[in-house]
């Protein structure tokens, strides 16, 4: 689904990918685990097209596509997803405007019908109701003044309710407690499917106890440093990311 | 120096200029070479249907500077509340029209006005005098739509006297011209309450000034003003607020606040808060701020899938939406609302 080649990635001077090459089939979870700095959010802002993260060299295909020659919403439109570390608050937007606005401009994009407002709401109700969101919630500015796990919920609720194919989800564990964590967990692993890919970015192997990973892969210095299996979260846990910062290095 | 003077006598000489302090921003003198000529009587059968007609129990409309049916002032009584459109329309091709219009209401007596200039023509100038009086206790809300032509100067200036304890509301919309300005001159009685809210949303050339002077001359009353402009292109915002609190006008309460977007390079906001106080015992503010829009907050909207110039609106109109959210008549406010929503995506 996606297939990363010697992918270089500069923010202002400073390269901060450099030599990236990963490949993530569908159906599969993929977790990037590295020290701070090495890389980790840079990789998934790159895959997501923020202005000001510029890709010197290398590929990134999609689908067969050139994932890097799209605008951010075309990305969005075509089914990735990212799950921001600090997702941001929109004063005086509704969070039932924004997300039907966004649901209906990826529909359009892909050619497909608006979703008239009944039937968005009855969705939004229900994907609500699953993750037990407290609808009117959505009636209020988005993100504005939720609790860190707050907004991580209305991250993975975004997710149900734009049903991506491509999930980055970066330090989704941050800054939430374990109670938290464990919706956000729930909620990804419910979204696991065979026509699905997901690239789980933390700094810690706990998030990866509820959401087991098919690979796990050492991000050092730009680049992929080790590949293995769940065991290497373990290991990583255990011994701590030096060897591959001295390798790296 | 008016323009109402300049179109009278014909002279250019009277209009106001870079010269006059309040007007060095929409500055007339440098722009009108030779005063045209006078409007001729507009095509009334071609005129389409207003958009708060709805709304109103009567509609007035001005076509070219002439009213179409009545005269003499609005005078409305205590007896019951009563809701007026008010519609001053263009239809000239660079000729000039003036109007006046007196609205003047009892004591206890309540009016809302919906008030709109409207543009069906190109190159004119169009000048608009109100004198509006509340009698003690009386109440007016007005609410005001500014769609001018691109090459069009438009002026409006309301003269404003609050009896005691009488309470005006206004918020203006504008979407400029070649110069739009369009002035409030308020004098407060005891225990009035004013609230003088503006929004500007200019784009290409155009320019537009809301310019305001209240005078509080008596024990306690109230000015509530908040205004807030989202400039692009090579378009320009002015903004005048100024508050006179005179000796005596004790127990005031006078709060103002202006807050733009320039969303492009060559756009460009003036504006002048300004705050006279020489009684000793007011409460009196003001905020004044300058900004673009987040752009972490436009990336993560386009992550979502929403295209860059809708992200804009969204962003523009809930910044613009706190003083919309003001109007207090529900079906004027959401024709405020979709006033804004269209001009944010229009003309891209």
């Amino acid at each position: 689904m996606l297939s990363i080649k010697d992918l270089h990635v500069r923010v202002g001077e400073t390269e901060i990918i450099k030599g990236l090459t990963l490949d993530l089939p569908a159906g599969e979870v993929h977790a990037i685990m590295g020290p701070n700095g090495a890389g980790k959010s840079t990789l998934a802002y790159a895959l997501a097209g923020r202005p000001g993260y510029e890709v010197t060299g290398g590929s990134a295909t999609y689908n067969g596509e050139d994932l890097l020659a799209m605008t951010p919403d075309e990305r969005a439109a075509k089914g990735v997803f990212l799950s921001f570390q600090y997702p941001l608050e929109l004063p005086g937007v509704p969070g039932l405007t924004f997300l039907r606005t966004a649901l209906n401009a990826q529909r359009k994009a892909r050619g497909e019908d608006e979703i008239a407002a009944p039937a968005f709401l009855k969705l939004a109700r229900d994907k609500a109701a699953a993750l037990k969101i407290d609808f009117d919630m959505l009636r209020r500015p988005l993100n504005v003044g939720f609790s860190g796990g707050e907004k991580k919920r209305m991250e993975i609720y975004q997710m149900s309710l734009f049903a991506p194919h491509l999930l980055i989800l970066d330090e989704t564990d941050s800054g939430l407690d374990i109670d938290a964590l464990k919706v956000v967990a729930d909620g990804v692993n419910a979204a696991r499917a065979p026509d699905r890919a997901m690239l789980v970015i933390t700094h810690y192997q706990r998030l990866l106890d509820y959401i087991r990973p098919d690979r796990v892969h050492v991000l050092a210095a730009g680049r992929i440093a080790a590949s293995g299996g769940p065991e290497l979260a373990h290991e990583l846990e255990r011994e701590g990311y030096d060897k591959y910062a001295k390798v790296a290095a | 120096m008016s323009l109402a003077s300049a179109l009278k006598s014909g002279d250019v000489a009277e209009l106001p200029s870079r010269r006059d302090e309040d007007w060095r921003w929409t500055d007339l003198r440098g722009l009108i070479r030779a005063m045209p000529a006078a409007s001729p009587p507009g095509d009334a059968a071609a005129l389409t249907s207003g958009i708060f007609d709805d709304l109103a129990d009567e509609t007035i409309t001005f076509l070219n500077g002439r009213r179409l049916a009545g005269a003499g002032p609005v005078a409305i009584a205590a007896d019951a509340p009563r809701t007026i459109a008010l519609r001053f329309v263009s239809q000239a091709r660079e000729t000039a029209h003036h109007c006046a219009l007196s609205i003047d209401l009892a004591p206890g007596a309540t009016l809302t006005v919906f008030e709109t200039y409207e543009a069906a023509g190109a190159g004119y100038i169009a000048d608009v005098e109100l004198d509006i009086r509340l009698g003690e206790g009386a109440r007016l809300e007005r609410v005001v739509l500014i769609d001018e032509a691109d090459d069009a100067v438009a002026v409006s200036t309301a003269e404003v006297d609050l009896a005691a304890r009488a309470a005006f509301a206004q918020t203006a919309l504008t979407s400029g011209a070649k110069r739009q300005r369009f002035e409030t001159r308020l004098r407060h009685g005891a225990g009035a309450r004013a609230r003088l809210d503006g929004v500007y949303l200019l784009d290409g050339e155009r320019r537009g000034d809301l310019t305001s002077e209240v005078v509080h001359n008596h024990l306690g009353a109230t000015t509530l003003q908040l205004t807030k402009g989202c400039v692009r292109g090579q378009a320009r915002g002015v903004f005048q607020g100024r508050i006179i609190v005179n000796r005596g006008a004790d127990g005031t309460d006078a709060r103002m606040g202006h807050h733009a977007l320039i969303l492009s390079e060559r756009a460009e906001v003036d504006a002048k808060p300004e705050l006279e106080i020489y009684a000793d015992d007011v409460s009196c503010s003001h905020g004044n701020t300058v900004g673009a829009l987040d752009e972490e907050a436009l990336f993560y909207m386009a992550q979502r899938g929403i295209p860059d110039v809708e992200a804009r609106a969204l962003l523009t109109e809930a910044f613009v939406g706190e003083v919309v959210d003001r109007i207090e008549h529900e079906g004027a406010r959401d024709v405020a609302r979709d006033w804004v929503a269209q001009r944010l995506r229009g003309n891209q």
